[in-house]
């Protein structure tokens, strides 16, 4: 994984996590690495992986069973995409926002553009 | 784990290197030390090691003196120098000479770190290079299974793919009981390793705070254009690299070169922020 220069390690790392959950390659009920696993894999210090399994555990997106690991969450799949969907209305929609105003581009288009990209990739 | 009060230390009348310095350091954690050449970053872990002696104030590593060099203590340090020598013997019987002094030492675990760094065994540690020493004695100390681990510039010499068998082997060595503590000038190399920074300059510990903490408070940008609100800011390519206060609890990532030519610009400017 290669991390990007703006945003805090322990939130990339959270990324990643999601994207296996959505992409199902962890499933409902599946055990996730450990801390230490994660850690060595990554190249970061445990301790940022732990910041990590606590905000998605607060975010129900996995558990931490004592003594036998951490699992993803039985409504997993539905928390990832209303924890990624607050922060891509907070972080990313402003940008997108701010261009599409700086360049006068028009909602309909839009509306056009996005209906052939669904088309396209889903 | 570690406890340094009012320490004072200087080689000469001349060159005073730490003025009255206190710090209390805890098990669980990977400690960045950082500082300009010196500004004692050597000199400091000497000191923890018992290697110096300091002429006034009170050092206590696992509630014992360093500098009294019990063997209780020094079987617990791993202590990794920048400069070191090697005899010219082969690395089993320099395991044969030197494990026995650490009670935990780990022989199986020594082998695995060898291997992990592609290190031959058979070879005579004087036929090595630079790079292959420093790796058999990394190795070593970790070996140990000392609970203080403290490594000066432990990247110098490593070749690339060395460094990522570093940082793996140092995220999977990090346990509960251990206090690691790695000073370094090629932060790139180490930066998501260390969760808390220590920063030495004019004769103190000019920084001493968490990731957690500096990200907590300090925001690192990319700015247009730069503003009063900016407390440090480095011209980029993309306009510039800026250190603000965190005004909207924002989460960026910790750019440690940045922060350290910030704290030694700003130093007016940060201290009140961290205190």
């Amino acid at each position: 994984m290669e991390f990007r220069d703006n945003k805090a390690i322990y939130l990339q790392i959270a990324e990643y996590v999601c994207e296996h959950i959505l992409l199902e390659k962890w499933q409902a009920d599946q055990k996730i690495p450990s801390v230490r696993e994660m850690a060595v894999t990554l190249e970061v210090n445990p301790n940022t992986v732990m910041r990590t399994y606590e905000l998605l555990q607060n975010k129900n997106i996995i558990n931490n069973k004592r003594g036998i690991g951490f699992f993803v969450a039985e409504e997993a799949v539905a928390n990832v995409k209303s924890y990624r969907k607050a922060q891509f209305m907070e972080d990313e929609l402003p940008i997108v926002f701010r261009n599409i105003y700086l360049l006068n581009i028009d909602f309909e288009e839009l509306q056009t553009r996005y209906n052939t990209f669904v088309k396209e990739n889903f | 784990m570690i406890k340094i009060d009012n320490l004072n230390f200087s080689y000469s009348k001349h060159r005073v290197l730490f003025k009255d310095i206190s710090m209390q350091l805890s098990s669980g954690h990977i400690y960045g030390l950082l500082g300009k050449n010196g500004a004692g970053k050597s000199t400091l872990l000497k000191n923890l090691a018992g290697l110096v002696y300091a002429q006034s104030g009170k050092i206590e590593v696992l509630g014992l003196d360093p500098a009294k060099r019990q063997p209780a203590l020094l079987q617990q340090i791993c202590f990794i120098p920048e400069e070191f020598h090697l005899p010219a013997i082969k690395i089993d019987s320099y395991v044969k000479a030197n494990a026995a002094f650490y009670p935990e030492f780990d022989h199986q675990y020594f082998a695995d770190l060898l291997k992990e760094f592609d290190i031959p065994v058979g070879q005579k540690l004087i036929d090595m290079s630079y790079g292959q020493k420093k790796k058999v004695i990394i190795s070593f100390g970790l070996a140990t299974n000392a609970k203080l681990v403290i490594m000066d510039e432990p990247t110098n010499g490593l070749d690339i793919p060395s460094k990522a068998q570093f940082r793996k082997i140092m995220a999977s060595a990090l346990t509960e009981d251990k206090c690691i503590i790695i000073s370094t000038h090629q932060v790139r190399d180490l930066d998501n390793l260390i969760d808390t920074v220590i920063m030495l300059d004019e004769n103190k510990i000019a920084l001493k705070a968490t990731v957690e903490e500096i990200t907590d408070k300090l925001s690192f940008k990319r700015l247009k254009e730069i503003d009063e609100t900016v407390i440090y800011a480095e011209p980029s390519l993309a306009g510039y690299n800026a250190v603000m206060p965190n005004y909207h609890q924002e989460d960026s990532k910790l750019d440690m070169e940045l922060l350290f030519n910030a704290v030694l610009a700003e130093k007016n400017k940060l201290k009140p922020i961290f205190n």
